[in-house]
């Protein structure tokens, strides 16, 4: 422990803190907090916003190829929703006296995380559906929840963002919807899309309780709500009845409904697999990074130019003042 | 979100990306129906102008919005968060300048 924990004054500050964090108050920028708060805040929302940048890279892949131009008009306007919920979430984490360079310049250098589940590629048409539905939906359930995070920034960029995934989360099982109901090799593609993504986003929601450090502290300083293993609960029990609803099968064989406490219960998942793609070892780590610093260094002229032509007008609206 | 000038930390540029940080502005939207302008996030940009196409294009993605301001987060100034309780307390302990601090007579039907 720091000297600072010692000290009386900041043990006052720290009492009056944990006061207002258990009568449910919002803690705003300027408030004082613990470092450890301030610390776990940047690191989380740091991560969701990595998430949602480098989360445009594996739709983008489809873009070009999306089967009519109203789906091709849906996915751009998803992925460009993307950028603007990585731009709420970066503002939120700089509130925090954080750099939106610095950030970005974690995620360039491969020293910030961001969520397992961009590590996977999107081999057909297919995945598009079934990202909108499994991925989106499984963060609506998270996001949610944060939204009532203790910290006022986190917790009003949630609500925004959570009024968007909804969009994306129906357009993705309207597409999951129409294949299913398609010719049998449509049929046969969104399964295998179901097949290939079930499990990722299952783990998606984080690891299991006994093994998530950080759950404990965030929950008590009312950063999370419920733990990953909750989240997970509610993301299965709501996602079975749409899968059942569209005739696709869940990839679990050991999937079942628990008549006494009204859940779904999932079969074992693969955690070696998890923890391979957090620590950069999932099929397209690499790629992704590679594909964000290709952007940001293929950007630089444009912010360059916008910098100059800023400069250039600053100093004719001050020569023309003079 | 506007600091205090004594909380705002120097401007550093992580030269090895490339990354300069442009100033941060403050949002504000106007929907319809004679509404007021309302806070609704920040973002960077390199001037004036470009800071309203980027507010445009992110914080005004699905109408209605009929108005938008961009402010230089650095020009706010707030009010001080550690000494809320005196700075508002004021308008706090002034039950007169409510309604429900006065009487009519019983009996009187609509007011």
């Amino acid at each position: 422990m720091n000297q600072q924990t010692t000290d009386p004054s900041e043990e006052a500050l720290n009492a009056a803190f944990e006061a207002r964090i258990a009568a449910g108050e919002t803690i705003e920028p300027k408030d004082w907090m613990p470092d450890r708060y301030r610390t776990q805040l940047i690191r989380m929302m740091s991560q969701h916003a990595h998430s949602e940048i480098v989360g445009m890279l594996p739709e983008g892949n489809w873009i070009t190829r999306a089967p009519s131009l109203k789906r091709k008009m849906s996915l751009i306007a998803k992925v460009q929703d993307e950028a603007g919920h990585g731009l709420y979430i970066y503002c939120g984490t700089e509130t925090l006296g954080v750099d939106r360079a610095e950030l970005v310049d974690q995620l360039l250098t491969g020293k910030a995380k961001y969520s397992s589940i961009f590590n996977y590629p999107t081999l057909s048409w297919a995945d598009m559906g079934v990202i909108g539905w499994f991925v989106d939906g499984a963060a609506i359930v998270n996001q949610t929840v944060l939204a009532k995070a203790s910290y006022g920034p986190y917790a009003r960029a949630m609500i925004r963002i959570c009024k968007e995934e909804n969009f994306h989360k129906k357009q993705g099982y309207e597409i999951v919807a129409t294949l299913a109901r398609g010719t049998p090799e449509q049929k046969a593609m969104v399964q295998d899309a179901v097949n290939r993504w079930w499990w990722p986003s299952i783990m998606m929601l984080g690891p299991s309780d006994a093994n998530s450090p950080n759950t404990a502290e965030l929950i008590r300083w009312r950063v999370k709500r419920k733990t990953n293993d909750e989240l997970r609960e509610r993301f299965i029990d709501l996602t079975v009845p749409q899968a059942q609803a569209v005739d696709l099968t869940l990839p679990d064989p050991d999937l079942k409904y628990n008549e006494t406490t009204g859940h779904w219960e999932h079969g074992q998942i693969d955690w070696d697999e998890f923890w391979a793609v957090v620590k950069g070892n999932g099929p397209c780590n690499r790629e992704r990074l590679q594909a964000r610093r290709d952007a940001h260094e293929e950007g630089r002229w444009v912010r360059e130019a916008a910098e100059a032509y800023a400069e250039k007008h600053q100093r004719a609206e001050t020569s023309n003042a003079a | 979100m506007p600091k205090s000038t004594s909380e705002r930390r120097p401007r550093t540029l992580p030269e090895e990306n490339g990354a300069s940080q442009w100033p941060l502005w403050e949002v504000f939207s106007q929907g319809e129906g004679g509404a007021p302008h309302e806070h609704v996030g920040s973002l960077h940009a390199a001037d004036a102008e470009m800071a309203l196409q980027n507010a445009r294009d992110v914080y005004a993605r699905r109408g209605p919005v009929v108005s938008l301001w961009v402010v230089p987060s650095a020009a706010i100034t707030a009010s001080p968060s550690d000494e809320a309780g005196p700075f508002f307390d004021p308008g706090a302990d002034k039950i007169y300048r409510h309604p429900q601090f006065y009487k009519v007579p019983r009996g009187l039907k609509g007011f």
